[in-house]
C-alpha cells in the first residue's frame, strides 16, 4: 500500500469515525449534562426562540457594525469560503461520490475556486492577524485558537497545491493533513462549527420563553 | 476557611452551576472579542481586561478541567487546564463584581449568542460561596437580613413616606389589606429616594378603581442575593415576599421600577422556590399600559418638555417589555425622541448587577455612565430624561452631575401619573 493509499484509505476511515464519534460525544455530553427546568410561567415559546436564536445570530446587527466590520468580513468571508470550497470543488465532490455517498454534483469551475479560495485565505489571514495584533484578542487567544487557524491554514494550502492533481505527493499531502485535521476537531475549538447551535438556541429559548423579540 | 479551602469552594460552585447551558457557552466561545465592542467597561476605559468573555475565565476553566467532555482524557494526557488557584480568583474578583453589571448587551454582538450576563451570575455563585464578595455588597446583604432592606429602611420609615403622601395626595394607601388584588413592592431606592412614586401609585390606581395594598413584612423588591450570587439568601428575600403575598391572599404582585427585581420574582423567582406562586408577577409598567388599553387610567394633558427614555436592562433586554414603556411615554409627553441605540441595544447605565451598591466601583461606574451621557448629548434641546428604574435613576443622578449636564431624572410612573387625565 503506498503513501496515498493509506492516507486516503485506513488513515482517512480512522481520521473519519474519529470525528463523527468525537464531534457526537461532545455535543452529546454536553446536552447530558442537563439543566433545570425553567418552571416560570412563560411568555412565548422556548422552541421557537431555541430557532430563532440561531437565525438572528448570523446577522451582525447594524450598531455594532462599526466597530466590527473587520472581523465580520473576516468572519464571513473565511466560514463561507471554506463551506463552498469543502462541498464544491470537484476533487472533494468526486471524493465524496467515490468513497463515502455513492453519488456527486456539480462542482464550480477553475476560476471559481481560484476566487472564493482566495476569499477564505484573507478571511482566515485577517482573523489571525487580528488575533496577534489586537489587545484583546491578544489577551484571550490560547495556543488553541492558534493551532485551530494553522492547521486550517495548511488544510486549505496544501488543498489548493494539489489542486492541479499533477502530483500523487501533493495529494497525499493534503489527505494526511485533513486527517490530522480530522482527528483534532472534536478535541479542538473548532468544535464551534457544532457547539453555536446549542449556544445561540439556549439563549434563544431563554428569550424567546420571555417573549423577546431579540 | 484555608485558603486552598476557599478554591476548593468556589470552584465546586462553578461546576454545580455549570449547567448543559452554562457549558454550551464554553464549549461555543471562539475568542473572538467582540463582546468587547459592546461592553461599555471596555469602551470606556480601553482595558482588554474588562472583554466580557474575559470575565469569565476561571470557571469556563474550571469547566474544562473537570466537567467538560474528554476532561478526564485531557487531564492523564497533561492537557487540561491548570487548577484555579485562590490568586486568580482574587484577581478577577474585581471584574465579576465592579466591571458587570450583567446588562446583556454582549450577549447581542456575540456571534455565538452566548449570554455572559446569565454565567456571571452563575459565576458568582462560586465567589459568595468562598466568601469572596465586595464589602459595599456584604453591607447591604447585612442590612437584608435585619431589616429586609439593603439600605436598611424599616417599616416605620415606610410608613412614614406613606403618610407623607397620602398627606400630598389626599388618597389614603392601605397597608395589609387582606383580599387586596394587587400588592405592590418597592425598591429601597424608591422608598427614600423617590417617594412620589407611591404617591403616583395611590394616584393611578384610585383612577382605575384597583385594589392594593403593601405589606408591612414585605415591601422590599431589592433581592441582594441575586446581586450577590447567593442563591440562599435570593430565595429568603423572596420568600417574604411570596409568602406575605400568598397570606394577604392578593391575586397579583407588582414588581416595582426596578431591572433586577423583576427577573428576581418574575423569572427567577418559582425556580429558586422550586413552585409556582399563588399570584401573578407583574411588571408596574405592565399594569399600567394594561389600564391604559383597558382605558381605566385615560391620558390627559401631555408634558410638552423634550424628553428620552432609559431602558433598564433588566426589564427591556433581559425582560422583554420593550412596547410597553414606549407606549406608555406616546401617551405621556408631545416630544418624546429616542435616544442613538435605544431599545434592545441601548447602554446600562453602569451601575446595575450590584455595582452602585459596591464603593470601591465608583469611578469605574461613573466611566461607564459616560456611553449614556454621549447618548444623552445626542439628543438637541433634552430636557429629561425618564429613566424607570430607581437604580438606574440614582445612577444617572450621580453619572449628570459628574457629567455636568444638566436634565431632569423621573419615574415613568410619576410621569403617567402626572399627565392622568384630569389629573
Amino acid at each position: 500500500m503506498g503513501f496515498l493509499d493509506f492516507v486516503e484509505g485506513p488513515l482517512f476511515v480512522i481520521a473519519a469515525i474519529t470525528f463523527v464519534l468525537g464531534a457526537l460525544w461532545r455535543v452529546i455530553g454536553i446536552i447530558r449534562i442537563g439543566r433545570k427546568k425553567d418552571i416560570s410561567p412563560p411568555k412565548g415559546s422556548a422552541a421557537a426562540g431555541f430557532i430563532k436564536g440561531n437565525l438572528r445570530h448570523f446577522f451582525p446587527r447594524g450598531i455594532f457594525a462599526r466597530r466590527t466590520w473587520l472581523h465580520i468580513i473576516g468572519g464571513y468571508g473565511f466560514h463561507i469560503g471554506l463551506f463552498v470550497l469543502v462541498f464544491f470543488a470537484a476533487p472533494h465532490i468526486a471524493f465524496l461520490d467515490d468513497r463515502i455517498l455513492g453519488f456527486g454534483w456539480q462542482g464550480m469551475p477553475r476560476w471559481a475556486f481560484v476566487l472564493v479560495a482566495d476569499v477564505a485565505f484573507a478571511g482566515l489571514i485577517v482573523l489571525w492577524v487580528r488575533r496577534i495584533s489586537d489587545p484583546v484578542m491578544r489577551l484571550i487567544s490560547d495556543w488553541e485558537d492558534h493551532f485551530g487557524s494553522w492547521l486550517t491554514f495548511l488544510v486549505m494550502l496544501t488543498g489548493c497545491l494539489a489542486m492541479q492533481q499533477s502530483h500523487d505527493v501533493l495529494r497525499a499531502v493534503h489527505m494526511l493533513v485533513i486527517d490530522v485535521w480530522l482527528i483534532y476537531f472534536p478535541f479542538s475549538r473548532l468544535m464551534h462549527a457544532f457547539t453555536f447551535v446549542l449556544s445561540r438556541g439556549n439563549t434563544g429559548a431563554t428569550y424567546g420563553r420571555k417573549g423577546m423579540n431579540l | 476557611m484555608s485558603d486552598q479551602s476557599k478554591a476548593e469552594i468556589a470552584v465546586a460552585k462553578f461546576l454545580e452551576h455549570t449547567d448543559a447551558e452554562a457549558a454550551s457557552f464554553f464549549e461555543a466561545c471562539v475568542h473572538c472579542g467582540e463582546c468587547a465592542q459592546a461592553c461599555h467597561f471596555f469602551l470606556n476605559t480601553g482595558d482588554p481586561k474588562y472583554t466580557p468573555t474575559y470575565k469569565l475565565r476561571p470557571m469556563e476553566r474550571a469547566y474544562k478541567r473537570d466537567k467538560a467532555p474528554f476532561a478526564s482524557l485531557k487531564k492523564n494526557l497533561g492537557l487540561a487546564p491548570s487548577k484555579v488557584t485562590e490568586e486568580e480568583l482574587l484577581e478577577w474578583e474585581p471584574l465579576v463584581y465592579d466591571a458587570c453589571n450583567m446588562c446583556g448587551r454582549c450577549t447581542l454582538v456575540c456571534p455565538m449568542g452566548i449570554d455572559i450576563a446569565g454565567t456571571i451570575r452563575k459565576m458568582r455563585e462560586g465567589y459568595s460561596a468562598a466568601g469572596m464578595v465586595p464589602e459595599g455588597l456584604k453591607s447591604a446583604a447585612e442590612y437584608v437580613k435585619k431589616t429586609t432592606s439593603p439600605m436598611g429602611v424599616t417599616i416605620k420609615a415606610l410608613k412614614a413616606q406613606i403618610a407623607r403622601q397620602e398627606k400630598i395626595t389626599g388618597i389614603p394607601i392601605e397597608v395589609d389589606k387582606k383580599g387586596a388584588d394587587y400588592m405592590a413592592i418597592f425598591s429601597s431606592m424608591e422608598i427614600m429616594g423617590y417617594p412620589e412614586v407611591l404617591g403616583a401609585y395611590a394616584k393611578l390606581f384610585k383612577k382605575a378603581g384597583l385594589s392594593w395594598t403593601i405589606s408591612s413584612t414585605a415591601y422590599e423588591a431589592t433581592n441582594v442575593g441575586v446581586q450577590i450570587g447567593s442563591g440562599a439568601l435570593a430565595k429568603e428575600i423572596l420568600e417574604r415576599v411570596v409568602n406575605a403575598a400568598e397570606a394577604l391572599e392578593v391575586k397579583h404582585v407588582i414588581s416595582p421600577e426596578c431591572g433586577h427585581a423583576y427577573g428576581a420574582i418574575r423569572w427567577a423567582g418559582p425556580n429558586m422556590m422550586g413552585r409556582q406562586f399563588k399570584f401573578e408577577v407583574v411588571h408596574i409598567i405592565e399594569v399600567l399600559d394594561r389600564l391604559r388599553r383597558e382605558g381605566r387610567i385615560p391620558a390627559g394633558t401631555k408634558d410638552d418638555r423634550r424628553m428620552t427614555l432609559h431602558d433598564p436592562c433588566q426589564i427591556i433586554r433581559r425582560g422583554g417589555l420593550l412596547k410597553e414603556p414606549r407606549s406608555l411615554m406616546d401617551d405621556a409627553c408631545s416630544d418624546f425622541v429616542e435616544m442613538k441605540g435605544a431599545g434592545v441595544t441601548n447602554f446600562c447605565c453602569g451601575g446595575g448587577g450590584g455595582v452602585s451598591a459596591n464603593p470601591r466601583a465608583e469611578d469605574l461606574k461613573l466611566a461607564a455612565f459616560n456611553s449614556k451621557a454621549e447618548q444623552l448629548r445626542g439628543i438637541d434641546g433634552l430636557q429629561a430624561v425618564v429613566v424607570p428604574c430607581g437604580n438606574c435613576r440614582a445612577v444617572f443622578e450621580d453619572g449628570l452631575d459628574d457629567q455636568e449636564l444638566e436634565l431632569e431624572v423621573l419615574g415613568l410612573s410619576e410621569l403617567v401619573a402626572d399627565t392622568l387625565e384630569n389629573s
